[in-house]
């Protein structure tokens, strides 16, 4: 009893997998006629399609040869998605290309823009193909449509991505490279702040330093922000943070480059920067540093 | 465990040697106290190199510590604060304020030495 039952499911399933074949032979069948067509008329194609790139003013970054080249390539990775139905390829050219057009300036809306123009050129090209057959036009649609707005969609985010992943790596370099931690005498250290501060660069600013007054024994430090452009609260009480981490340490801080806006900005917010040492610009704080330490610098001629 | 209290010259010098119990903090400071009186100290050292957390209750004593001191005649001087426990400090708002900090024993010595001359 048992085993009937099982052997009228199997069968009942393969019954639906044989209906549902059917059904999706269609499509791949549309799919394929497609290509086949889209591979016929691949060179009047591609050409109109450059066209209307440069009729469009888009990737005014590259030439018409480089242009004519790329658009070789997009258009036969294209139509191979449109046939595999796998995006990976397309995928990997995508990340490939921007790798190669970002650094030469060109922008989101261009790349999404060509897609969607080699979209419209391959529709139209549909549209009068099968302009007599007006059924056979819509489920060709039905099977394009899908498919090259998911290529449209990978193409897009593969060059955002890369975008991205440029801009990431920029900011690692910038945040990097923008705190020196420097020493300018025995025991003194200076540390000038170029950029916009930010709660992350500011802890990172002040743990350097911490290290840096431990590793060079360091008792005074000359913090100059001329290269900082705006402060606010958060910013100016880091920094009161800052002097304080290092007086814990032993270490005299003394705060120079305050712009008038910026000094403007602290006084009316009251940002209480009492317990600051500040001098009006970087020689004036390093002077005063030196006195601090029981240097005095002269002329040779002045000693004599 | 016990803080050890060591003298050298006119000073005194506690050297923590792991994170210290709330009691321990209690007997340091009578410790300290005492000793300032008994040996007429003019100046303590402490010394929390080991300490690697630095809770509010520890930072409260050291600045008491520091501030009793002084009603004694005599000056008081924290060193050896790790980076990573300065900048816990005073994100926690514990700043020792009226305090006054060193890097190491030495630079602490050399605080009180120069103190000492200043006042002499």
């Amino acid at each position: 009893m048992a085993k009937r039952e099982t052997t009228t499911k199997v069968s009942g399933a393969r019954n639906n997998q044989a209906s549902e074949l059917v059904l999706s032979e269609a499509p791949s069948e549309l799919l394929r006629e497609l290509v086949a067509h889209l591979r016929q008329n691949r060179t009047q194609l591609r050409e109109e399609w450059v066209g209307r790139i440069s009729e469009a003013r888009l990737l005014t970054a590259m030439t018409k040869e480089e242009i004519f080249a790329e658009a070789t390539s997009v258009y036969d990775s294209y139509v191979e998605a449109l046939e595999t139905e796998t995006y990976e390829d397309l995928q990997n050219y995508a990340r490939n290309l921007s790798e190669r057009i970002i650094p030469r300036g060109v922008e989101t809306h261009e790349v999404v823009g060509i897609v969607l123009l080699l979209r419209d050129v391959l529709a139209r090209s549909l549209f009068a193909k099968y302009q007599t057959d007006f059924k056979k036009l819509n489920r060709i649609l039905d099977a394009y449509e899908p498919a090259a707005n998911r290529i449209a969609n990978t193409v897009a985010v593969g060059f955002v991505q890369e975008r991205e992943r440029v801009i990431r790596q920029q900011q690692e370099a910038i945040r990097e490279l923008s705190t020196p931690v420097l020493q300018v005498r025995e025991r003194l250290l200076i540390l000038p702040i170029i950029g916009v501060i930010d709660p992350q660069r500011a802890r990172q600013l002040t743990e350097q330093l911490l290290r840096g007054i431990r590793t060079n024994r360091a008792k005074v430090v000359v913090i100059d922000i001329t290269g900082v452009a705006a402060m606010d609260v958060t910013v100016a009480n880091h920094l009161v943070q800052t002097v304080e981490a290092s007086r814990l340490l032993g270490a005299t801080v003394i705060v120079t480059g305050l712009s008038p806006e910026i000094a403007q900005t602290l006084v009316t917010i009251g940002v209480d920067l009492g317990k600051m040492n500040t001098v009006g610009d970087l020689q004036g704080g390093i002077e005063q540093a030196e006195r601090l330490l029981g240097y005095k610098v002269m002329a040779v001629a002045e000693a004599r | 465990m016990e803080v050890p209290i060591l003298k050298q010259g006119q000073v005194l010098i506690a050297t923590f040697q792991a994170a210290l119990s709330d009691a321990d903090l209690e007997n340091l400071r009578r410790g300290l106290l005492q000793q300032v009186v008994r040996f007429r100290s003019r100046g303590v050292i402490v010394d929390v190199t080991a300490m690697d957390v630095m809770d509010s209750f520890a930072s409260r004593t050291l600045r008491e510590i520091a501030h009793m001191i002084r009603l004694r005649g005599a000056e008081t001087v924290i060193v050896g604060i790790q980076p990573e426990v300065a900048f816990a400090m005073v994100q926690l708002g514990m700043t020792l304020e009226g305090v006054a900090t060193a890097l190491d024993l030495e630079e602490g010595l050399a605080y009180l030495i120069e103190r000492f001359k200043n006042i002499d």
